[in-house]
């Protein structure tokens, strides 16, 4: 017989109460832990689940930041940072058929044979193409390959090319500035790239901020002083001379003399700062700032203000220089035309040695230095362009007589370019030299430091007006409309020790005299034509680039033009 | 007693409803937001290639090669030169 379950004597016999507490207070604790240990994951101790949930939606991505544009003084791009693709494979992923072969080499500017090649590689990774513009870049992608990706980078493009390579110099890889003004004012260019977590949704898109975790900063844009248009009219007038005087090298600065900006800086050779596959040391060489060279007699008014500074000598104080020959020791110094009695004006306008060796033999050397060291030679100007030099100018107790002659006329006595044109600064503003500025100022005149008086100024201006006009030595610096006043330098290079049967010819000046604007220097390094004079080599560029400063500066001139041309105003514009 | 909490019940129903809604147009307005700014950047980008072309087409080279060879200008000459007084 079957028992039911509900007649099992076995459910008939008592159970002891203790069994069903028990077992009802096994449940409950199972159910006071459930709580507590639920309570302790969500209240108490909720750090690691929730960041093991969030980093399940929470991105941290990069923010890149731009490297600043250089700009020139009117606003014009002269450097500036673009992205551009860079297209790599994956060898062993891509295999492609001959027909996309075919269609992605045309795009790559390559062979069929060449991509190939590459795709072969043995390795992991390959850069198929770098840099190149981003519609290129569109096309590869819509050719949709296997194997073949594309990553973004910044490339920095130079617009003006050669025209400004020095000043503007260059960057190098993780677009840090190396040369001129990229390195100079790197920290103000350079951005820094900041990251920031974010929470992310299934599409991908963010959704919400977590933090910032480091806000980037983009690069600021530099104003430069430089003026694009004259600085070309100076590179190319430089480029001129050199290939006609079959020169070897040259450079040229130009300053705005009212508030010390350096409005153009060109050098000669040079390179394209885009394609830079074959550059070589010369090209590279920021002349105006890293080489120094003899001066020559760009340096005499320089004494000769020292002279009319002291009282020593006056404008016509004369001076005896026949017959062209002066020996000191046993040197012998010479004037290339021999002379009579000069007035100090007129030995700066004929450029005579032998005048300007008399007029520094009357004074102590300390007190030559001194004026020296005051006008900034022998210390670099520390604008911060890399290899800056200061030029030598030795301790002045070790100076003997002869030294402190041909210092005089600018031998014995290396100087940069940018130097020499900074020093005639105290003749082209009343005696006061202001600092060097490569960006822009806003003030449109600068306070300078004082080392002649005002009246030495005007009067060494008025010598070195005559050195320009008919009779002195550099008549092709003349420019119609303007008065302009200058000097010119030959000086012999010094080759092993001695010098040698090489010039460095140059022309400092600065125009309109009557009230100068701007200053311009030139340096013609080892003319190899039939001229090496300073005013024949170095003075006809000179006068082309003041010209065309000046009129593109619009400085009103003071000069009649000859001949004089003058209309009556039409009545519409009166 | 009981009315006063369904009445609390239903009020927190419904603020919990718009916390959720306007959380939903924050995201919303956030993607908005972020996607202008990519926009911006991807302008910001536009605007330095084209600053970049025209100072290529501008460029003093060309400009002076065009003027002279193509257009066949000159600067004057001093004699040529008429200043007009201000008056």
């Amino acid at each position: 017989m079957r028992l039911k379950f509900a007649h099992s004597p076995l459910l008939s016999q008592p159970l002891p109460a203790w069994r069903a507490r028990l077992l009802q207070g096994l449940l409950l604790a199972a159910f006071a832990a459930l709580i507590g240990r639920s309570l302790f994951l969500q209240g108490i101790h909720n750090d690691f689940l929730q960041k093991k949930g969030e980093s399940r939606y929470e991105r941290v991505i990069e923010i890149s930041a731009t490297r600043g544009r250089i700009l020139d003084r009117h606003g014009d791009v002269l450097a500036v940072s673009t992205p551009v693709k860079s297209v790599w494979a994956i060898p062993e992923d891509a295999r492609l058929s001959p027909a996309q072969a075919r269609a992605l080499a045309p795009l790559l500017d390559m062979e069929v044979r060449e991509l190939n090649r590459k795709l072969s590689s043995e390795k992991d990774f390959v850069f198929l193409k770098r840099q190149i513009p981003p519609e290129q870049a569109d096309r590869i992608a819509a050719l949709d390959l296997p194997g073949i990706h594309q990553q973004r980078e910044y490339r920095r493009y130079y617009p003006a090319g050669d025209v400004m390579a020095h000043v503007i110099g260059f960057t190098g890889v993780e677009d840090a500035g190396q040369e001129g003004v990229e390195l100079a004012l790197n920290q103000e260019l350079s951005g820094k790239p900041g990251s920031r977590r974010v929470i992310k949704d299934r599409r991908g898109q963010i959704v919400e901020d977590v933090e910032s975790i480091k806000s980037p900063v983009e690069g600021r844009d530099v104003s430069l002083a430089l003026d694009s248009k004259i600085q070309y009219l100076a590179y190319s007038h430089l480029k001129q001379a050199i290939t006609d005087n079959k020169a070897k090298a040259g450079g040229i600065v130009v300053l705005d003399a009212k508030s010390g900006e350096v409005l153009a800086l060109a050098n000669l050779p040079t390179y394209n700062p885009n394609n830079r596959v074959k550059l070589a040391g010369a090209q590279l060489r920021n002349r105006a700032f890293t080489d120094t060279f003899e001066p020559g007699s760009t340096m005499k008014p320089f004494t000769a203000a020292l002279a009319l500074d002291k009282g020593k000598f006056r404008f016509d104080t004369p001076i005896q220089t026949a017959p062209g020959k002066l020996t000191i020791g046993s040197a012998t110094i010479s004037d290339a035309h021999a002379h009579g009695v000069l007035t100090v004006a007129e030995v700066i306008q004929k450029s005579s040695n032998v005048g300007i060796s008399k007029i520094a033999l009357t004074f102590p050397p300390q007190e030559m230095w001194a004026m020296f060291d005051s006008m900034g030679f022998g210390q670099p100007l520390k604008l911060g362009f890399p290899g800056e030099v200061g030029g030598r100018l030795r301790p002045a107790k070790n100076w003997r007589p002869i030294e402190q002659a041909t210092m005089s006329y600018g031998h014995g006595i290396s100087v940069t370019l940018i130097q020499l044109a900074r020093a005639y600064m105290a003749f082209a503003r009343d005696g006061d030299l202001a600092p060097l500025s490569l960006t822009r100022l806003d003030a449109s005149a600068t306070m300078g430091q004082s080392v002649f008086s005002a009246q030495t100024a005007r009067e060494v201006r008025a010598m070195l007006e005559l050195a320009v006009l008919p009779g002195g030595t550099a008549p092709k610096a003349q420019i119609p409309g303007y008065r302009v006043a200058g000097k010119t330098g030959t000086a012999h290079k010094i080759e092993g020790g001695a010098y040698a049967d090489k010039y460095v010819s140059s022309f400092v000046g600065f125009a309109p005299a009557s009230d100068p604007r701007l200053i311009v220097a030139v340096m013609i390094d080892e003319p190899g034509g039939k001229a090496h004079y300073g005013g024949d080599v170095a003075a006809p560029v000179f006068a082309q680039v003041m010209a065309g400063g000046l009129r593109t500066l619009g400085v009103a001139p003071d000069a009649p033009l000859k001949p004089l041309q003058m209309a009556s105003v039409p009545k519409e514009i009166r | 007693m009981a009315r006063l909490n369904l009445i609390l019940l239903l009020v927190a129903v419904i603020f919990a409803l718009a916390a959720v809604s306007s959380s939903h147009r924050a995201r919303k307005l956030f993607i908005g937001l972020e996607n202008e700014q990519k926009r911006m950047r991807e302008l910001d980008i536009e605007w330095s290639q084209l600053q970049l072309e025209q100072s290529t087409w501008a460029n003093h080279a060309r400009v002076e090669k065009i003027a002279r060879d193509k257009l066949a200008m000159r600067p004057p000459a001093a004699g040529r030169i008429i200043s007009v007084e201000a008056q």
